[in-house]
Protein backbone atom coordinates (compact mmCIF):
# COMPACT_ATOMS: atom_id res chain seq x y z
CA UNK A 1 0.00 0.00 0.00
CA UNK A 2 2.71 2.57 1.02
CA UNK A 3 4.24 1.42 -2.04
CA UNK A 4 1.72 2.62 -4.32
CA UNK A 5 1.63 5.57 -2.70
CA UNK A 6 5.10 6.60 -2.89
CA UNK A 7 4.92 5.44 -6.77
CA UNK A 8 2.02 7.82 -7.23
CA UNK A 9 4.15 10.57 -5.46
CA UNK A 10 7.03 9.93 -8.00
CA UNK A 11 4.45 10.15 -10.52
CA UNK A 12 2.80 13.44 -9.53
CA UNK A 13 6.34 15.01 -9.18
CA UNK A 14 7.34 13.97 -12.77
CA UNK A 15 4.28 15.77 -14.21
CA UNK A 16 4.94 19.08 -12.06
CA UNK A 17 8.44 18.76 -13.45
CA UNK A 18 7.22 18.63 -16.95
CA UNK A 19 4.54 20.97 -16.93
CA UNK A 20 6.98 23.37 -14.82
CA UNK A 21 9.31 23.47 -18.04
CA UNK A 22 6.31 24.42 -20.25
CA UNK A 23 5.61 26.87 -18.15
CA UNK A 24 9.26 27.99 -19.02
CA UNK A 25 9.37 27.94 -22.46
CA UNK A 26 5.90 29.81 -22.16
CA UNK A 27 7.65 32.57 -20.54
CA UNK A 28 10.20 33.00 -23.42
CA UNK A 29 7.03 33.60 -25.77
CA UNK A 30 5.54 36.42 -23.25
CA UNK A 31 9.21 37.83 -23.16
CA UNK A 32 9.73 38.19 -27.12
CA UNK A 33 6.16 39.67 -27.01
CA UNK A 34 7.22 41.92 -23.97
CA UNK A 35 10.00 42.76 -26.15
CA UNK A 36 8.00 43.50 -29.26
CA UNK A 37 5.91 45.57 -27.61
CA UNK A 38 8.66 47.54 -25.66
CA UNK A 39 9.88 48.41 -28.86
CA UNK A 40 7.15 49.59 -30.37
CA UNK A 41 5.42 51.30 -27.77
CA UNK A 42 6.38 54.83 -29.19
CA UNK A 43 5.35 53.75 -32.87
CA UNK A 44 1.79 55.27 -33.00
CA UNK A 45 1.95 55.94 -36.80
CA UNK A 46 -0.21 59.24 -35.94
CA UNK A 47 -2.87 56.88 -34.18
CA UNK A 48 -3.28 57.48 -30.11
CA UNK A 49 -0.38 56.11 -27.36
CA UNK A 50 -0.99 54.25 -24.44
CA UNK A 51 -1.92 57.26 -22.17
CA UNK A 52 -4.66 58.43 -24.90
CA UNK A 53 -6.58 55.14 -24.44
CA UNK A 54 -5.61 53.25 -21.66
CA UNK A 55 -8.12 53.34 -18.68
CA UNK A 56 -6.21 53.04 -15.47
CA UNK A 57 -9.19 52.02 -12.93
CA UNK A 58 -10.69 49.42 -15.52
CA UNK A 59 -6.75 47.26 -15.58
CA UNK A 60 -6.65 47.62 -11.87
CA UNK A 61 -10.02 46.00 -11.44
CA UNK A 62 -8.63 43.59 -13.95
CA UNK A 63 -5.55 42.69 -12.05
CA UNK A 64 -7.10 42.55 -8.73
CA UNK A 65 -10.23 39.82 -10.12
CA UNK A 66 -7.13 38.14 -11.30
CA UNK A 67 -5.62 37.98 -8.17
CA UNK A 68 -8.66 36.70 -6.44
CA UNK A 69 -8.87 33.93 -8.94
CA UNK A 70 -5.46 33.20 -8.15
CA UNK A 71 -6.25 32.73 -4.69
CA UNK A 72 -9.21 30.73 -5.15
CA UNK A 73 -7.31 28.61 -7.01
CA UNK A 74 -4.91 27.96 -3.86
CA UNK A 75 -7.72 26.88 -1.82
CA UNK A 76 -8.46 24.15 -4.70
CA UNK A 77 -4.86 22.91 -4.33
CA UNK A 78 -5.46 23.22 -0.80
CA UNK A 79 -8.43 21.19 -0.85
CA UNK A 80 -6.81 18.71 -3.06
CA UNK A 81 -4.28 18.48 -0.24
CA UNK A 82 -6.95 17.77 2.07
CA UNK A 83 -9.00 15.41 -0.63
CA UNK A 84 -11.75 17.90 0.46
CA UNK A 85 -14.08 17.18 -3.07
CA UNK A 86 -16.80 19.95 -1.83
CA UNK A 87 -13.83 22.75 -1.41
CA UNK A 88 -12.27 21.55 -4.50
CA UNK A 89 -15.41 21.96 -6.44
CA UNK A 90 -16.39 25.16 -4.66
CA UNK A 91 -13.47 26.47 -5.24
CA UNK A 92 -13.39 25.70 -8.87
CA UNK A 93 -16.48 27.18 -9.78
CA UNK A 94 -14.90 30.57 -7.96
CA UNK A 95 -11.88 30.45 -9.95
CA UNK A 96 -14.31 30.02 -13.38
CA UNK A 97 -16.51 32.97 -12.30
CA UNK A 98 -13.27 35.00 -12.07
CA UNK A 99 -11.63 33.82 -15.13
CA UNK A 100 -14.91 34.87 -17.07
CA UNK A 101 -15.50 37.89 -15.43
CA UNK A 102 -11.72 39.08 -15.95
CA UNK A 103 -12.25 37.46 -19.93
CA UNK A 104 -15.37 39.50 -20.34
CA UNK A 105 -14.00 43.09 -18.83
CA UNK A 106 -10.86 42.55 -21.47
CA UNK A 107 -13.13 41.48 -24.23
CA UNK A 108 -15.26 44.81 -23.62
CA UNK A 109 -12.23 46.83 -23.78
CA UNK A 110 -10.74 45.34 -26.95
CA UNK A 111 -14.19 45.83 -28.28
CA UNK A 112 -14.36 49.30 -27.25
CA UNK A 113 -10.65 50.27 -28.62
CA UNK A 114 -11.67 48.15 -32.20
CA UNK A 115 -15.23 50.73 -32.12
CA UNK A 116 -13.40 53.74 -31.76
CA UNK A 117 -10.95 52.99 -34.87
CA UNK A 118 -7.75 51.64 -32.95
CA UNK A 119 -7.49 48.35 -33.70
CA UNK A 120 -4.41 46.32 -34.29
CA UNK A 121 -4.37 47.59 -38.02
CA UNK A 122 -4.15 51.34 -36.98
CA UNK A 123 -0.27 51.20 -35.48
CA UNK A 124 2.55 49.20 -34.91
CA UNK A 125 2.01 50.27 -31.42
CA UNK A 126 -1.70 48.06 -31.03
CA UNK A 127 -0.22 45.47 -32.95
CA UNK A 128 1.74 44.74 -30.25
CA UNK A 129 -0.81 45.60 -27.36
CA UNK A 130 -3.75 43.25 -28.91
CA UNK A 131 -0.85 40.77 -29.48
CA UNK A 132 0.43 40.63 -25.93
CA UNK A 133 -2.50 41.60 -24.06
CA UNK A 134 -4.71 39.08 -26.69
CA UNK A 135 -2.32 35.90 -25.85
CA UNK A 136 -2.36 36.14 -22.42
CA UNK A 137 -6.32 36.43 -23.11
CA UNK A 138 -6.41 33.23 -25.35
CA UNK A 139 -4.20 31.74 -22.17
CA UNK A 140 -7.31 32.56 -19.94
CA UNK A 141 -10.04 31.24 -22.51
CA UNK A 142 -7.57 27.99 -22.39
CA UNK A 143 -7.38 27.76 -18.99
CA UNK A 144 -11.48 28.34 -18.33
CA UNK A 145 -12.09 25.29 -21.06
CA UNK A 146 -9.82 23.34 -18.99
CA UNK A 147 -11.23 24.24 -15.94
CA UNK A 148 -14.75 23.08 -17.49
CA UNK A 149 -13.51 19.59 -18.68
CA UNK A 150 -11.92 19.37 -14.89
CA UNK A 151 -15.05 20.58 -13.21
CA UNK A 152 -17.07 17.55 -14.74
CA UNK A 153 -14.16 15.02 -14.01
CA UNK A 154 -14.27 15.81 -10.11
CA UNK A 155 -17.97 15.83 -9.94
CA UNK A 156 -18.31 12.25 -11.65
CA UNK A 157 -15.03 10.67 -11.07
CA UNK A 158 -14.32 12.40 -7.47
CA UNK A 159 -10.25 13.05 -6.25
CA UNK A 160 -8.22 10.36 -8.14
CA UNK A 161 -4.69 10.42 -8.10
CA UNK A 162 -5.18 11.17 -12.10
CA UNK A 163 -7.51 13.68 -11.58
CA UNK A 164 -4.97 15.28 -8.28
CA UNK A 165 -2.28 15.23 -10.70
CA UNK A 166 -3.91 17.46 -13.93
CA UNK A 167 -5.75 19.78 -11.03
CA UNK A 168 -1.99 20.67 -9.41
CA UNK A 169 -1.07 21.69 -12.86
CA UNK A 170 -4.11 23.54 -13.77
CA UNK A 171 -3.39 25.23 -10.53
CA UNK A 172 0.56 26.01 -11.87
CA UNK A 173 -1.04 26.94 -14.76
CA UNK A 174 -3.29 29.66 -13.44
CA UNK A 175 -0.95 30.70 -10.73
CA UNK A 176 1.72 31.43 -13.76
CA UNK A 177 -0.99 34.13 -15.62
CA UNK A 178 -1.23 35.85 -12.91
CA UNK A 179 2.09 36.29 -12.62
CA UNK A 180 2.53 37.15 -16.27
CA UNK A 181 -0.43 39.67 -15.75
CA UNK A 182 1.55 41.83 -13.13
CA UNK A 183 3.77 42.78 -15.46
CA UNK A 184 1.22 43.67 -18.29
CA UNK A 185 -0.11 45.65 -15.77
CA UNK A 186 2.98 47.13 -15.06
CA UNK A 187 4.22 47.67 -18.55
CA UNK A 188 1.88 48.24 -20.74
CA UNK A 189 -1.13 49.82 -18.05
CA UNK A 190 1.02 51.52 -15.43
CA UNK A 191 3.79 52.68 -17.44
CA UNK A 192 2.21 53.06 -20.41
CA UNK A 193 -0.24 56.05 -18.90
CA UNK A 194 2.78 57.30 -16.90
CA UNK A 195 4.46 58.01 -19.70
CA UNK B 1 1.24 24.70 1.21
CA UNK B 2 -0.81 26.30 4.07
CA UNK B 3 -3.80 28.43 4.00
CA UNK B 4 -1.78 30.61 5.86
CA UNK B 5 0.69 30.97 3.20
CA UNK B 6 -1.97 31.52 0.41
CA UNK B 7 -3.32 34.42 2.84
CA UNK B 8 -0.21 36.02 3.09
CA UNK B 9 0.99 36.34 -0.66
CA UNK B 10 -2.36 37.21 -1.71
CA UNK B 11 -2.27 40.22 0.99
CA UNK B 12 1.63 41.36 -0.44
CA UNK B 13 0.39 41.16 -3.57
CA UNK B 14 -2.65 42.99 -3.58
CA UNK B 15 -0.88 45.85 -1.56
CA UNK B 16 2.11 45.88 -3.93
CA UNK B 17 -0.44 46.22 -6.61
CA UNK B 18 -2.23 48.87 -5.22
CA UNK B 19 0.68 50.88 -4.37
CA UNK B 20 2.14 51.05 -7.70
CA UNK B 21 -1.97 52.13 -8.85
CA UNK B 22 -1.59 54.79 -6.10
CA UNK B 23 1.73 56.09 -7.71
CA UNK B 24 0.90 56.13 -11.39
CA UNK B 25 -2.58 57.63 -10.39
CA UNK B 26 -1.71 60.88 -7.83
CA UNK B 27 1.10 61.07 -10.01
CA UNK B 28 3.63 60.88 -6.95
CA UNK B 29 6.85 60.53 -9.28
CA UNK B 30 7.77 61.05 -12.89
CA UNK B 31 10.77 60.11 -15.00
CA UNK B 32 13.47 57.46 -14.29
CA UNK B 33 12.45 57.14 -10.29
CA UNK B 34 8.82 55.93 -11.40
CA UNK B 35 10.19 53.33 -13.88
CA UNK B 36 12.64 51.74 -11.54
CA UNK B 37 10.24 52.03 -8.37
CA UNK B 38 7.45 50.49 -10.69
CA UNK B 39 9.65 47.93 -11.81
CA UNK B 40 10.86 47.09 -8.65
CA UNK B 41 7.26 46.71 -7.27
CA UNK B 42 6.72 44.04 -10.02
CA UNK B 43 9.69 42.09 -9.33
CA UNK B 44 8.86 41.85 -5.29
CA UNK B 45 5.55 40.81 -6.48
CA UNK B 46 6.70 38.14 -8.26
CA UNK B 47 8.85 36.86 -5.77
CA UNK B 48 6.31 37.09 -4.11
CA UNK B 49 3.91 35.00 -5.63
CA UNK B 50 7.01 32.55 -6.98
CA UNK B 51 7.26 31.66 -3.00
CA UNK B 52 3.70 31.85 -1.79
CA UNK B 53 1.73 30.66 -5.01
CA UNK B 54 3.71 28.45 -7.28
CA UNK B 55 6.06 27.08 -3.90
CA UNK B 56 9.19 27.44 -5.43
CA UNK B 57 11.24 27.93 -2.31
CA UNK B 58 9.69 24.74 -0.60
CA UNK B 59 11.39 22.60 -3.83
CA UNK B 60 13.27 19.69 -2.37
CA UNK B 61 16.93 19.05 -4.32
CA UNK B 62 17.50 18.47 -6.85
CA UNK B 63 16.11 21.55 -7.48
CA UNK B 64 15.27 21.22 -10.96
CA UNK B 65 12.11 23.77 -10.97
CA UNK B 66 14.65 26.53 -9.69
CA UNK B 67 17.48 25.23 -12.16
CA UNK B 68 14.61 25.80 -15.51
CA UNK B 69 13.77 29.03 -13.58
CA UNK B 70 16.59 30.38 -13.76
CA UNK B 71 18.22 29.46 -17.03
CA UNK B 72 14.77 31.16 -18.24
CA UNK B 73 15.67 34.00 -16.90
CA UNK B 74 18.74 34.22 -18.29
CA UNK B 75 17.53 34.14 -21.83
CA UNK B 76 14.45 36.65 -21.05
CA UNK B 77 16.72 39.15 -20.22
CA UNK B 78 18.72 38.64 -22.82
CA UNK B 79 15.70 39.15 -25.22
CA UNK B 80 14.28 42.01 -23.49
CA UNK B 81 17.20 43.64 -22.46
CA UNK B 82 19.11 43.24 -25.56
CA UNK B 83 15.93 44.30 -28.07
CA UNK B 84 15.34 47.04 -25.90
CA UNK B 85 18.96 48.60 -25.96
CA UNK B 86 19.76 48.12 -29.70
CA UNK B 87 16.18 49.07 -31.04
CA UNK B 88 16.46 52.35 -29.01
CA UNK B 89 20.05 52.55 -30.13
CA UNK B 90 18.66 52.30 -33.71
CA UNK B 91 16.02 54.80 -33.61
CA UNK B 92 18.27 57.36 -31.75
CA UNK B 93 20.65 57.21 -34.19
CA UNK B 94 18.57 57.46 -37.25
CA UNK B 95 16.48 60.42 -35.63
CA UNK B 96 17.05 63.23 -37.28
CA UNK B 97 17.62 61.27 -40.85
CA UNK B 98 15.32 62.42 -43.38
CA UNK B 99 14.13 59.18 -45.14
CA UNK B 100 16.05 60.09 -48.06
CA UNK B 101 19.58 60.24 -45.60
CA UNK B 102 18.62 57.12 -43.89
CA UNK B 103 18.29 55.22 -47.13
CA UNK B 104 22.02 56.49 -48.49
CA UNK B 105 22.99 55.64 -44.81
CA UNK B 106 22.17 51.89 -45.38
CA UNK B 107 23.31 51.71 -48.78
CA UNK B 108 26.55 52.63 -47.37
CA UNK B 109 26.64 50.14 -44.55
CA UNK B 110 25.48 47.95 -47.07
CA UNK B 111 28.42 48.61 -49.28
CA UNK B 112 30.41 48.81 -46.30
CA UNK B 113 30.11 44.92 -46.18
CA UNK B 114 27.65 45.03 -42.86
Amino acid sequence: MSELIEAQKARLYRTTIGFWVYLMTDCLLFASLFATYAVLRTATAGGPGAADIFELPLALTETIILLVSSFTCGLMLLGLQAKNRRQVIVAMALTYALGVAFLAIEIGEFAKFVAEGHSWQQSAFLSAFFTLVGTHGLHILFGLLWLVVMLVVVVRRGLTPKVTRQLTIFGLFWHFLDLVWIFIFTVVYLLGVAS
Amino acid sequence: MTLTKYIVGFVLSLLLTLTAFFLVENDLLSGGALIWTLGVLALVQMIVQLAYFLHLGDELRPRYKLASFSFMTGILLIIVVGSIWIMDNLNYNMMEMSPQQKTDYMNTQRDKGF
